[in-house]
């Protein structure tokens, strides 16, 4: 299995401790003048999703954790697992709910979606930050309160819940960011 | 991207504080030197890795510091002298360090470390008259941060109160390690006023004389000035015995072979001026790259020096 020193740390890169998938988010090198140099390290579990800080001693190797993201295509969900597919070949791979979590809300069919898979299975999914997804469900929009500012909660097609302004109805498009959850506009129209 | 990281503006300013350190010796009649950046010989501090390079079939060390040098010219009575150039050391890359870098070092024969401490402050107060220094005893800040006395405690005992704050990927049965550790992740960073940290724990020597202190152990006459959360300055009231010296180059080579880092020769011609008498004398140097980084309160040393390694 490769290995990274310390001295190859950047953000970004995709490393195994205590057993679980890591990414760097962030690496400081401190070195007293004439001491011991470390490395101080924020860490991400990939797994957990939980942001940490660890020392090392510079020099020291830690194992390379064999993570990818790959842009997919989501396929469709089929009560259990998540499918998605790799435009170039075709290949196939199904997610679960540890891997999709919450993110599921977001997934449309036929979406681009990155998919990090670790040791080839599927870690986690990310959708595009911005969506556009139908309004399914919401009270019937109040013409003429555009200036009002008011909002209102409305399902989208996927089941994710997001506030719009009062004058949106049912059946309308809606461009959402998904880091945030926050309604942006209206799609434009096709 | 081919340009400087110092615009014109900052480019002058930069300069204009290389004079006024000239400026300052220049009015104490202290000496500016100029000494090889490539010698034949390195230091060999267990955690300093210079570069070495081969020209016509011999080795060369680019200098970590121009110390074993000044000593020479000390050694023959030069008097009191500075270094304002550069110095290398190889694997320190980071926010905070630049492989190549400036460094200013000097000497006063006949100074200890309380009376070049005082001078340091001075310089220190003609280049940032608002900042008010403080100077406070190695013990008494760690005491006060880490709750542990740093001359007395176990190995164990650093190593547990690391663990109680820190998360640790390694472990060592080395005090300094955890001595290094504590200070630099949990003292360091709160020094954020220029403070000057002095009589340090006796394995942390370095070229500094050890002397005997009023409660009966052994210090290191071995100071830092830190500034805004990051190592300045370090200086010593200067090792002149040769003897010692030779025992704390051979347990640093052991140490070095304990680490599986690469051993260099001593420097014999250094060991040979000690041998024939240097003068009592204390020693600083001073990162002037983080000195400007302080003055212009920059965040990284990269944007403190016109071409940085990210810019080579």
């Amino acid at each position: 299995m490769a290995s990274y020193s310390t001295n190859e740390f950047r953000s970004g890169l995709k490393v195994l401790l205590d057993g679980d998938p890591c990414a760097i988010v962030e690496n400081e090198f401190v070195k007293p003048g004439k001491g011991q140099a470390f490395n101080r390290v924020k860490l991400k579990n990939l797994k957990t999703g939980r942001t940490w800080e660890r020392t090392f001693k510079s020099g020291d190797s830690i194992e390379a954790a064999d993570v990818v993201d790959t842009e997919m295509e989501y396929l469709y969900n089929d009560g259990e697992f998540w499918h998605f597919m790799e435009p170039d070949t075709f290949e196939q791979h199904q997610a679960d709910v540890n891997a999709v979590g919450d993110n599921a809300k977001w997934l449309k069919e036929q979406d681009k979606v990155v998919v990090t898979l670790y040791n080839g299975a599927p870690l986690a999914v990310t959708p595009p930050n911005h969506v556009e997804l139908e309004i399914v469900e919401t009270d019937p929009g109040l013409k003429g309160d555009t200036a009002q500012g008011g909002t209102k909660p409305a399902t989208l097609s996927t089941g994710a819940v997001v506030k719009v302004p009062l004058f949106l109805s049912q059946g309308e498009v809606v461009r959402v960011d998904t880091r945030t959850g926050e309604y942006l506009g209206r799609a434009s129209a096709k | 991207m081919w340009q400087s990281a110092l615009d014109p503006a900052r480019l002058r300013r930069r300069a204009a504080l290389l004079a006024s350190l000239r400026s300052f010796f220049a009015d104490l009649d202290v000496c500016e030197v100029e000494v090889p950046v490539l010698g034949a010989r390195t230091v060999t501090d267990p955690y300093l890795a210079a570069i070495s390079c081969r020209v016509a079939g011999r080795d060369f060390y680019l200098q970590t510091s121009p110390e074993f040098f000044m000593k020479r010219l000390l050694a023959g009575g030069c008097g009191a002298i500075y270094y304002l150039g550069k110095a290398l050391r190889a694997d320190e890359a980071g926010r905070r360090h630049n492989l190549e870098f400036t460094l200013l070092e000097w000497y006063r024969p006949g100074f200890d470390d309380r009376q070049l401490r005082a001078e340091l402050l001075q310089l220190l107060t003609s280049l940032a008259p608002a900042e008010n220094a403080t100077q406070i005893p190695y013990q008494t800040l760690f005491e006060q941060r880490v709750g542990l006395d740093p001359h007395a405690a176990s190995a164990a005992q650093l190593r547990a109160r690391a663990h109680a704050t820190l998360d640790v990927d390694f472990d060592s049965d080395d005090r300094n390690i955890w001595l290094d550790l504590l200070f630099s992740h949990l003292i360091e960073p709160t020094l954020q006023d220029p403070t000057l940290v002095f009589d340090y724990p006796a394995s942390q020597c370095a070229l500094a004389k050890v002397v005997v202190d009023s409660g009966g152990r052994p210090v290191a006459k071995r100071f830092e000035l830190f500034w805004r959360g990051m190592e300045l300055a370090n200086g010593y009231w200067e090792l002149t015995d040769a003897r010692i010296q030779r025992r704390r180059f051979s347990a640093d080579l052991a140490h070095r072979q304990s680490l599986g880092a690469y051993q260099p020769q001593v420097d014999d011609k250094f060991l040979a001026a000690l041998d024939s008498g240097m003068p009592e004398c204390a020693g600083v140097a001073l990162g002037v790259d983080r000195l400007f980084m302080c003055l212009e309160g920059l965040a990284s040393i990269d944007q403190a020096m016109p071409f940085s390694m990210n810019r080579l």
